[in-house]
């Protein structure tokens, strides 16, 4: 029986490993592969190895800079949608009653996640800008005289356009995880005088961590492999490694452009893999 | 990233804590709640309102007329570039990318229920796909293409490079829905003579129905709006993101607003139809098996 499963288990499991082992695995093989040869300057690739693009990579301030603000990005973006992301999940699991307000009202929240991401970032331009809503808004109650001119082409705006786009992949998890908590553990600790914020430290935290990990993975690896939000709504004031990377493809210098990748996808790995290792997301997955 | 296990949790344990008066936290939380949903919906709503402008129209409020002057503009001229070919590519490409990744997913929901010798690899790189940058992806593609001498084209590389993205999706939807399917009714079907290929399709399939659906979902949507993954490895032919990633660079008319208009209606057709699909399935469920 055991033997059997097996094999129906590669069989089942092998049209899956037929499109990730040529569009997956493979690329991947060829990008470090370049990352390691020279580029011809014409978009050719010459087979001499060197490490000269990691050099290039590793002594370069500019790059050290996209770095910086690559991760700065990503921080911001996954402490607003966790802080987000966190609150809503809770509404949705513990204080709406109605188990079919709660769902009726979590699809309302996942809508737009199956709408396109680029439309959802533009649709900030009316608000932001120098003639949008919000300025027209704050002129007119006074708050301020002069538009705001940080509002849109600026870090801030890449950082609304994210949160508006990632917080959801912070929801879903966190609301899954919370949603099998007992209510009857709350009830005791309730019942044995917890306060409320021991409740949240010692119940509900511990318990939805799975979910805020998994949110964290998506969040994290999204933005780092980002690069048209940071190009449209910085107004090309800000750049991102990924950003570089496609300027580098744009003038045919694919071996630096491949080592910039390694680095960024080993850099990706690494936070994936530490958060992996804190939770068995496939056991929270799976289950 | 499914619903139906959540519903399920949920209505197991949706017990207030107190039944009595709603906690002063109840109405901070709703005011964020709204605010979240005001900020998710808002400006996609003011984008669709603004792209009803006439000629005079601006990509700012206030509104300047009412016509459908840009929604005629975008599909006839040409300085907007080649919509109606690149949304008819788009779709063309999202249906064969979801059957695909329904079929794929299915077959590896049914793998994944018990332990395989390499089942934690084929996971991992499963999570690797779906975390990878998808222009290093893209670029790897396109430069193994390059290796190997074959033209890139939306219809082969892309749907290669647009599956490593929503398979993934697709199998973590299906480990949620198999999670709530019992293997006693496989066996009990094993156990009155039926084979393999009966139990496929008369007891797997049909219960497994509603979570192929949003198997389906998913699949369509991600590769209707996949972008970077598609960049390098669409060949010389746009799909209707490409298509928008490049108008938003050079085009500052609402014609842009009215294409957003247009593709999220289609969006949303396939989320009704998709969740209405599922809600039928399991409405009919319901009422030929009370006991389920």
């Amino acid at each position: 029986m055991a033997a059997r499963d097996g094999v129906f288990g590669w069989l089942y499991i092998s049209p899956l490993m037929l499109v990730l082992l040529p569009f997956f695995v493979a690329p991947l093989l060829v990008i470090i592969a370049a990352s390691f040869l020279q580029s011809d300057g014409f978009g050719g690739i010459i087979v001499s190895p060197t490490l000269q693009n990691y050099i290039d990579i590793f002594t370069s301030g500019l790059t050290f800079n996209l770095y910086v603000e690559t991760i700065k990005f990503t921080v911001l973006t996954w402490l607003f949608s966790l802080i987000i992301g966190f609150w809503v999940a809770y509404f949705l699991v513990f204080h709406v009653r109605s188990p079919l307000l709660a769902i009726g009202l979590f699809l309302l929240c996942t809508v737009p996640f199956w709408t396109s991401n680029i439309i959802r970032m533009i649709s900030w331009i009316p608000l932001l800008g120098k003639e949008g809503l919000i300025n027209m808004a704050l002129i007119k109650i006074g708050i301020v005289h002069e538009p705001l001119e940080f509002l849109l082409f600026s870090g801030f705006a890449v950082v609304v356009a994210y949160v508006h786009q990632l917080t959801i992949f912070m929801i879903v998890p966190i609301f899954n995880s919370m949603g099998r908590i007992d209510k009857r553990v709350v009830e005791a600790a309730l019942d044995a005088g917890a306060s409320r914020f021991d409740i949240m430290r010692y119940i509900i935290l511990p318990l939805s961590k799975n979910g805020i990990a998994l949110g964290t993975i998506f969040v994290v690896s999204i933005v780092m492999g980002d690069f048209f939000v940071i190009k449209v709504m910085s107004g090309g004031g800000s750049a991102s490694v990924v950003g570089a990377l496609y300027e580098d493809v744009g003038v045919l210098q694919y071996p630096s452009a491949a080592a910039s990748a390694v680095v960024l996808t080993i850099m990706v790995t690494l936070v994936v893999t530490a958060i992996l290792r804190s939770v068995d997301v496939r056991k929270e997955i799976a289950l | 990233m499914s619903v139906a296990p959540v519903s399920k949790a949920v209505a197991a344990h949706a017990i207030a804590p107190r039944a009595s008066g709603r906690p002063w936290t109840f109405y901070v939380l709703l005011t964020v709640f709204m605010l979240y949903v005001l900020a998710l919906y808002g400006p996609m709503i003011c984008i669709y309102i603004l792209s009803f402008q006439d000629v005079r129209g601006g990509l700012v409020f206030p509104m300047k007329g009412f016509s459908l002057h840009w929604f005629v503009d975008l599909f006839t001229q040409v300085r907007t570039g080649d919509v109606k070919g690149s949304f008819d590519r788009s779709v063309k490409l999202a249906v064969i990318v979801t059957i695909i990744t329904v079929v794929v997913s299915f077959l590896a929901g049914l793998a994944f229920r018990r332990r395989f010798r390499g089942d934690g690899v084929v996971f991992y790189l499963m999570i690797g796909s779906l975390v990878a940058p998808g222009l290093v992806l893209s670029i790897g593609i396109g430069l193994l293409l390059n290796f190997v001498g074959i033209q890139a084209s939306w219809y082969t590389s892309a749907v290669g490079a647009q599956l490593s993205w929503t398979l993934p999706f697709g199998v973590l939807v299906m480990f949620a829905v198999m999670s709530r399917f019992d293997r006693a009714w496989e066996e009990a079907a094993y156990d009155l003579g039926a084979s393999r290929w009966q139990t496929m399709r008369l007891v797997i399939i049909p219960i497994l129905a509603p979570g192929l659906v949003a198997v389906a979902l998913f699949g369509f949507t991600l590769s209707y709006d996949e972008f970077a993954r598609t960049l390098q490895t669409a060949g010389s032919l746009n799909t209707l993101p490409l298509e928008i990633w490049s108008m938003t660079l050079n085009v500052t008319s609402p014609s842009l607003y009215a294409l957003g208009t247009v593709t999220t209606i289609i969006s949303f057709i396939i989320i009704v139809v998709c969740l209405g699909t599922i809600g039928q399935l399991q409405k009919r469920r319901a009422s030929r098996v009370p006991a389920l």
